[in-house]
């Protein structure tokens, strides 16, 4: 189902005009890069951020294969890696991939070179939403979101007002109805949240600091 | 080993051990009571900041969990039942270690001190403390058993040079007289928060898992993760499906618990007739 990452750098006459064909996936098709418009810090950036190790990488490809869930993204593991290598900030900050990792590290298991591929898609998801770029699973996006504003409101997670909160969200109502039912009838799911007393302390977490001081 | 010091911990449970798997919790309680493992709950706990907080916004998640950790008491070790919550108190932990400035930064923040020294483990880690190799008891009547790590206790990078726990459980169920059945797909990933937003693909990837311990022969699993747990049950659309034990449920049973009906009754794929099957239950 993938194909694998192919490099072709294509001479132009001024070499400065190079340009690179990178074809990721069948998915993808062929995407034509222009060198000049590479970002040449983003893999500084990304480093700077997650302290992935990210240098480090050889390209093995290993990582794509360990991941179990390399079908659901659109482009492998070291894909990404390689955008972010070459500067291909937006490219890299679209992906599905970075919304899809779950953080299961099983690629950095299998990497010979021990990066810690998870921390550089978090870091990406991260810079991704600061740069306003389209997130492309919304569903994620909501679920992560609905899971922050349960903990700014209670200190913990509140999986029923979760739940409740993304059905209605996405007006899917009954999507899952069938589990969520059996959760309730097992008791699995709390109607009141568990909340933690202390809950200014974490309230200033989500405000700049000045926000809360008083003259 | 058994020194009175080493057997008090804080005890952080985490979000999902105390709504969803109330009954990890129950069974975590009454094996330490056994054991003699003294806990006392980390007072007014939040949330670790799971996957989410460190996806949106890191350092959220950072400041969420050295809240935590302003929290313990420096001299007793906190108890981390969720593997997830571990690696994110754990993680967090080392860095406020190494970076002086970071550290004071969080004590001034929260006007509590944080230990450098505090010890953080996970709930199996201290029953493997206590040397299960010289039980030898016979409780479980040669019960197959898939051990089920799930993925964040398989050595997770940022944490490389901390402890590992392969074949731990295989050890501790050995000892209790059940037979470990390790051909199979213990570490694969059962799917995490991609099981609300993504069922069919992680019902894709539990039946995988589940497939592969009945292919094995096991007649169930156990899991040291309440999050696999819930989403081993509710994700399985296979006809076979096998009961999913919390690691805690599966100890404090051989220890001979006697309120396990009640942790029983709250699993989708009901244990008891195996158990019934089997002898192990009355
Ligand atoms: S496994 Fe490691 S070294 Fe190999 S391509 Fe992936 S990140 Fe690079
Ligand atoms: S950490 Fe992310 S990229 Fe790596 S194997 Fe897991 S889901 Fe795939």
């Amino acid at each position: 189902m993938l194909n694998e990452a192919k490099l072709i750098i294509t001479d132009k006459k001024d070499p400065l005009e190079q340009i690179w064909q990178i074809g990721t996936d069948s998915l993808f098709g062929p995407k034509i890069i222009e060198v000049d418009a590479l970002d040449r810090d983003f893999a500084e950036e990304v480093e700077r951020r997650s302290h992935a190790g990210l240098r480090r990488c050889y390209f093995c490809r290993s990582c794509g294969n360990g991941c179990p869930f390399v079908t659901a993204m659109d482009v492998p593991p070291y894909a990404v890696m390689r955008m972010v290598h070459y500067g291909l900030r937006e490219e890299a900050l679209s992906t599905r991939t970075i919304w899809i990792c779950v953080n299961c590290h099983t690629c950095a298991s299998q990497c010979p070179m021990a990066i810690d591929i998870a921390a550089m898609m978090n870091t990406l998801c991260h810079m991704a939403l600061e740069e306003r770029v389209p997130v492309p699973t919304p569903d994620i996006l909501k679920f992560h979101l609905e899971v922050v504003r349960s903990i700014e409101r209670h200190g913990r997670t509140h999986k029923l007002g979760i739940m409740l909160r993304l059905k209605l969200l996405t007006g899917e109502w009954f999507k899952d109805v069938d589990v969520g039912l059996k959760m309730l009838s097992k008791r699995k799911l709390d109607l009141r949240p568990s909340r933690i007393r202390a809950l200014k302390e974490i309230h200033r977490l989500f405000l700049p600091y000045w926000r809360v001081v008083k003259p | 080993m058994r020194d009175k010091d080493s057997l008090e911990f804080s005890y952080f449970p985490g979000c999902s051990v105390v709504t969803t798997s109330w009954e990890s919790n129950q069974s975590l309680l009454h094996a330490c009571r056994s054991l003699g493992l003294n806990l006392k709950e980390l007072e007014d706990w939040n949330c670790c900041g799971s996957s989410s907080a460190f996806a949106i916004d890191p350092e959220l998640g950072f400041n969420l969990s050295a809240r935590n950790l302003s929290l313990a008491e420096p001299d007793r070790p906190l108890l981390v039942m969720c593997p997830r919550c571990l690696h994110h108190l754990r993680e967090t932990h080392q860095i406020l270690r190494q970076d002086k400035l970071m550290r004071r930064a969080q004590e001034r923040r929260w006007k509590r001190p944080i230990s450098p020294d505090l010890e953080i483990i996970h709930f199996l880690e201290a029953v493997v403390k206590l040397g299960p190799q010289t039980w030898k008891r016979d409780g479980l009547e040669g019960l197959k058993v898939m051990p089920y790590y799930g993925c964040t206790l398989f050595r997770p990078p940022a944490l490389r040079r901390e402890r590992y726990y392969q074949g731990e459980v295989e050890n501790v169920l050995a000892a209790l007289g059940a037979v470990p059945v390790v051909k199979a797909l213990t570490n694969r990933c059962c799917g995490s928060f991609l099981s609300a937003v993504r069922p069919g693909l992680v019902t894709q990837m539990v039946n995988e898992i589940i497939q592969s311990a009945v292919t094995a022969g096991a007649e169930c699993l156990v899991t040291v993760c309440a999050m696999c747990q819930l989403n081993l049950e509710i994700r399985c659309t296979l006809e076979q499906k096998l009961p999913i034990f919390h690691f805690s449920e599966i100890l404090a049973l051989a220890l001979e618990a006697k309120d396990y009906e009640s942790w029983f009754a709250r699993h989708l794929v009901d244990p008891r007739p195996l158990l019934i099957e089997r002898g192990l239950l009355r």
